[in-house]
């Protein structure tokens, strides 16, 4: 082509291996949104990439709006790679850089998806993730530490949370059976 | 009971979501309960749960409440329920940067990583990294080298990602744990290796040396985890780019190596890797491409997502490598993914036939629609390239490209489009007429300014050269009456052009000029006040310089008369305060003004990749400003006046050795600056009071050295040398300098850097130097070269004719012709129509001293080249001077 073109040319082949520098910091953001995408959880962390609130629930706006009617597993939006996955009500999205590994931000979606599911006993729907907040902060908090993977492997997830799901319907139930069981008491007494 | 509550609520079908009505104060409120004793660990987990979900939804805390939250929250350390403990941690690295003197808990978490409960320790880690500044990381050092070889490996995992967080801001502090992390390296466990591998990485990446012994440490000893493995990978392929080392290099064999690896993610990025390595053959491509062949037919839309995503890059720079995955591709074109399908044709068209390009276009343009802005900007690429390829299919194109434009978008998706459609009006004449119209369709309803601005411009400068000009002053001054001022003013200036060029319409211009004399924007007022003057004088030299020849980018940033100048702005500031400040009786001369360097504004187009469409574009002020700066700062170069040139680096010494010098030649209007950036790369030698000395072959003479005073290792320095041109011939344009490198060793300890006592004079030899013709001259864009040339007059023209017998094309000849000069291209002369015998370059630029100078060369292809060349200039000795240099 023309000499004007060749430092253009330079410029962007630079630029592609500024992008692949060496690092562990491989995930932006995540997030796990209702069927509403209204955002249940989320997590940005680079710091320059959306910095307000308002920027980042935008950003959650769109992501949502352009994923939730197919289910495609990947996107490229706002310049970042995005995978995601559903399940019954909810949406989960893993962010990453437009250079990075896709397949890297698929281990930790699956983690993400596996661990939880897990622990909430196959259960993945909001209502259940909704009683079990404190399990699901800390599953991401074990999977990535401010950018980086910590864990990507769900059995080693959920033994490091040691989370005991499913709490309050156990005690739900047992306050049940004790009414009930007194209940047959009153009736034995009455009977009697 | 309150669960029961909203289990009817969920019956019932309405607020699913029990955080949903929450109050920050009712919480905050209930948040006391952490005072109370003892403590009822489920009902306290939940409070701290609700507090992370508000916080997680952008509600704002003051830092008095959170504060007071954070003190009472710290009380639950006694509790020892496990997930309270751990809901303590997050809330802590929550509020770290709200609360205040969240270093309170200190003392608790140090106690918790030391202990004996495995579960607490690496969080604890981590929560207490989190509040740990450089000062207090010091008192925690031996723990933290503890953790980081401790056999539990969610320790130690949490001890390296914590160190590497802890870089950024205490890099003297965790360099001391680089043995540490090298044991660590070694463990068993696969996070801890691909953790450890990380921070020494971040440790050790500018000392080249010691990553090139680790990655080939770890490259033998074989990790474990794949993602260690695509880190290598990456580390390995920026060695290699940085060493320039062929591909025969151990690195590269160890990437290609990773094509074999049984994961999927480290056959992917070695693939990724080799894709995007610089002149990379075709033989080397072909066993990524075939990997990444495999993975287009993977169940996994992420797989085949990241595989057609690469092939698309590879059918950029080499589409016969990917023709081989057509069948493939082909599968793809109906993928549910619309971006995998979007990749798929966009690849397809770039290595397809013409016969297959409408098949394609037709089948995109079905769901067109249904994908996202970034992968229509994909789509546009994909074309622009298209119409390169094959210049026949521009009225498809057109087509497509014009339907595009009336759907909705977001700007980079517009302005790529209209980008795409410019181009191809300068590639291909007969597609002006109806490209223009599509243009003034578009900024009929166009909302972003910039692209307003922009086509109004083009339709200045085209326009009037058309069959019809009058059809477009409807659109153009539609624009006047309905938009911004910044698209107002452009419209003034377009309307312009089209008044100086065609006599017929001078009469209307000149009433629409009238009216926008009235208009509120006073730019706009000044702009018509102007053009209006000029164009009543009727004087075809004032329209050219004036009219055509202005740099309307920059012109509504100045005022009226300054736009027609190419000047650089904040050298001409510059100037004027000089001027200010010495008074005289002299009148302020333009030509003290360095000239605007970089006139590349005959935009050829540009689409921006997407994964830059982020950046910001900051209004820098150029590479030349900066010199300027430099040099006024030294006191021996003072009362040169203005830089006039600074050229591109000249590498003076071979990539890999000792020293590493290369050269920057300033010109000034009677001297020149040689600015030498020397790099030491022994890590055992201090150099001092290096100097570059030079030999002049001609009679230039050295007047000054000004050495680097000391230039430690891998730390560049700048010495300089000033040399005055000679005054009594101003045609020795060119000469040759022999360069030696004079300096004072000391020799130094490698680790520590501390030098000898004393040391001892040296030498290096460095290649000559050059100075050319192109040194002297600094290019200047004339949109319009014809008006130019007649505007600049005979007087001193001169005309030789020249034989080119090496060279065997025409367009080798342009090229040779421009570099040597060192002159803009004008008119798009640069590029020659393919299958022609003959051709004319218009180049311009001014030669050093401030005097325009323009060239004619026409070239005919016989045996070899023929060139014609007229020179014209305000000058004659530098219409001599331009001549003599081509001989």
């Amino acid at each position: 082509m023309t000499a004007q073109s060749c430092p253009r040319q330079h410029c962007a082949t630079t630029m592609d291996s500024a992008a692949l520098e060496p690092t562990l910091y491989t995930v932006k953001a995540i997030f796990i949104l209702d069927n509403d995408g209204n955002r249940l959880l989320s997590k940005y962390y680079d710091p320059d990439l959306y910095p307000s609130m308002k920027e980042q629930k935008n950003f959650e706006k769109n992501v949502f709006n352009k994923t939730h009617k197919a289910d495609n597993e990947i996107a490229f939006l706002e310049g970042m790679t995005i995978v995601y996955k559903s399940s019954i009500d909810l949406f989960f999205y893993v962010v990453g850089s437009a250079q990075e590994n896709e397949l890297m931000l698929m281990a930790v979606l699956n983690c993400l998806f596996e661990s939880l599911s897990q622990m909430l006993r196959k259960n993945v729907e909001k209502r259940t993730l909704l009683d079990n907040m404190d399990g699901v902060f800390l599953v991401v908090d074990e999977i990535i530490d401010g950018g980086v993977i910590l864990e990507s492997d769900p059995q080693q997830v959920i033994e490091k949370v040691n989370y005991r799901a499913d709490d309050n319907p156990l005690s739900e139930q047992s306050v049940a059976q004790v009414l009930q069981s007194a209940k047959e008491q009153i009736k034995w007494s009455i009977l009697k | 009971m309150i669960k029961k509550f909203d289990k009817k609520d969920e019956e019932s079908g309405s607020g699913s979501n029990p955080f949903q009505h929450l109050e920050k104060s009712a919480v905050l409120q209930e948040a006391r309960i952490f005072n109370e004793t003892p403590i009822n660990p489920r009902r306290c987990l939940h409070i701290l749960t609700k507090i992370i979900y508000l916080l997680n939804q952008g509600e704002h805390f003051g830092t008095t409440e959170a504060t007071e939250a954070f003190f009472a929250m710290t009380r639950l350390f006694q509790s020892n329920d496990q997930t309270l403990r751990r809901m303590c941690y997050l809330t802590i690295k929550e509020m770290a940067n709200i609360s205040e003197d969240v270093i309170i808990v200190t003392s608790s978490l140090t106690k918790d990583m030391t202990g004996k409960e495995d579960v607490y320790r690496g969080p604890a880690i981590r929560a207490l990294c989190r509040i740990t500044d450089t000062t207090m990381l010091q008192a925690i050092e031996r723990y933290m080298k503890q953790a980081i070889v401790d056999k539990v490996p969610s320790v130690s995992s949490s001890a390296l990602v914590s160190s590497l967080h802890m870089v950024k801001m205490s890099f003297d502090v965790v360099k001391r744990w680089v043995n540490e992390a090298q044991e660590a390296a070694s463990s068993d466990n696969i996070m801890v290796q691909y953790h450890a591998l990380g921070l020494l990485y971040h440790l050790r990446k500018n000392d080249r040396l010691a990553v090139t012994k680790m990655l080939n440490k770890f490259t033998k000893s074989g990790l474990k985890s794949p993602f260690a493995y695509c880190m290598m990978i990456r580390i390995a392929s920026k060695l290699l780019e940085e060493t320039e080392g062929g591909h025969d290099s151990p690195l590269f064999d160890f990437i290609e190596s990773c094509l074999r690896n049984k994961h999927e993610m480290v056959v992917y990025e070695a693939a990724s890797a080799i894709v995007h390595m610089p002149n990379c053959t075709a033989r080397e491509l072909a066993p990524a491409v075939s990997v990444l062949q495999l993975f287009c037919s993977s169940p996994k839309a992420a797989l085949r997502y990241a595989a057609v995503r690469t092939l698309n890059k590879v059918a950029m720079k080499h589409p016969s490598a990917v023709t081989a995955c057509n069948l493939d591709l082909e599968n793809l074109i109906t993928d549910s993914n619309r971006s995998i399908a979007t990749l798929a044709i966009t690849t397809l068209l770039k290595t397809g036939s013409e016969s297959s390009v409408d098949r394609l276009m037709k089948q995109i343009s079905s769901f067109v629609s249904e994908i996202s802005d970034e992968f229509k900007v994909v789509v546009v690429q994909a074309i622009s390239a298209l119409c390169q390829k094959y210049p026949r299919k521009h009225s498809v194109m057109m087509n497509f490209l014009s339907n595009m434009l009336r759907d909705d978008g977001g700007f980079e998706y517009k302005r790529a489009i209209v980008d795409c459609i410019i181009s191809i009006i300068e590639e291909n004449p007969e597609s002006k007429e109806t490209g223009l119209a599509h243009l003034c369709e578009f900024i009929e309803d166009c909302e972003h300014t910039v692209l307003a601005t922009k086509i109004l411009h083009l339709l200045g400068k085209e326009g009037p050269r058309t069959p019809t000009p009058s059809k477009y002053i409807r659109f153009i001054f539609n624009r006047v009456v309905l938009e911004s001022e910044a698209v107002r003013a452009a419209a003034v200036s377009a309307l312009a052009k089209f008044g100086a060029q065609n006599d017929d319409l001078l009469p209307s211009v000149l009433v629409l000029m009238q009216r926008c004399m009235m208009d509120s924007d006073d730019e706009v007022r000044d702009r018509a006040t102007f053009y209006m003057n000029v164009l009543q004088q009727k004087q075809k030299a004032l329209n050219a310089a004036y009219i055509f020849n202005a740099h309307v980018s920059e012109q509504w940033l100045l005022n009226g008369l300054l736009a027609g100048l190419s000047v650089s702005v904040p050298g001409l500031e510059k100037s004027l305060h000089q001027y200010t400040l010495e008074p005289s009786e002299k009148p302020f001369d333009m030509k003290t003004v360095p000239l605007a360097t970089a006139p590349i504004t005959e935009q050829k187009t540009e689409i921006a990749p997407v994964a830059t469409s982020k950046l910001p574009e900051k209004l820098a002020p150029s590479r030349q400003d900066i010199y300027q700066e430099q040099l006024a700062a030294i006191p021996e170069f003072q009362g040169l006046g203005p830089l006039f040139k600074s050229s591109e680096p000249v590498q003076l010494t071979e990539a890999e050795t000792e020293y590493v010098v290369r050269c920057i030649k300033h010109t000034f209007a009677n001297h020149m600056i040689f600015q030498f950036d020397c790099t030491n790369t022994l890590n055992d030698q201090l150099l001092q009071r290096v100097l570059v000395q030079m030999e002049p072959s001609e009679a230039y003479e050295v007047l000054h050295y000004v050495p680097a005073p000391s230039l430690p290792y891998s730390q560049p320095g700048s010495c300089y040398s000033l040399v005055r041109l000679p005054e009594d011939d101003p045609t020795a344009v060119s000469c040759t300098f022999s360069c030696t490198m004079k300096y004072l060793v000391r020799d130094c300890d490698p680790n520590t850097g501390e030098p000898d006592d004393d040391g001892y004079d040296d030498e290096y030899v460095l290649e000559d130097l050059e100075v050319t013709v192109a040194d002297h001259i600094q290019k200047v864009l004339k949109p319009n070269f014809g008006a130019a040339w007649e505007e600049i007059g005979d007087e001193f023209e001169k005309e030789e004719t020249f034989a080119l017998a090496t060279v065997r094309t025409l367009d080798e000849a342009v090229n040779n012709i421009i570099t040597f000069l060192g002159m803009q291209p004008c008119e798009r002369s640069d590029k020659v129509p393919e299958n022609k015998n003959s051709h004319v370059l218009f180049l311009a630029g001014v030669f050093r001293g401030g005097h325009d100078v323009l060239v004619r060369a026409r070239l005919a292809l016989a045996d070899g080249v023929t060139m014609q060349v007229t020179v014209r200039s305000t000058d004659e000795n530098v219409v001599d001077v331009i001549l003599a240099s081509v001989g």
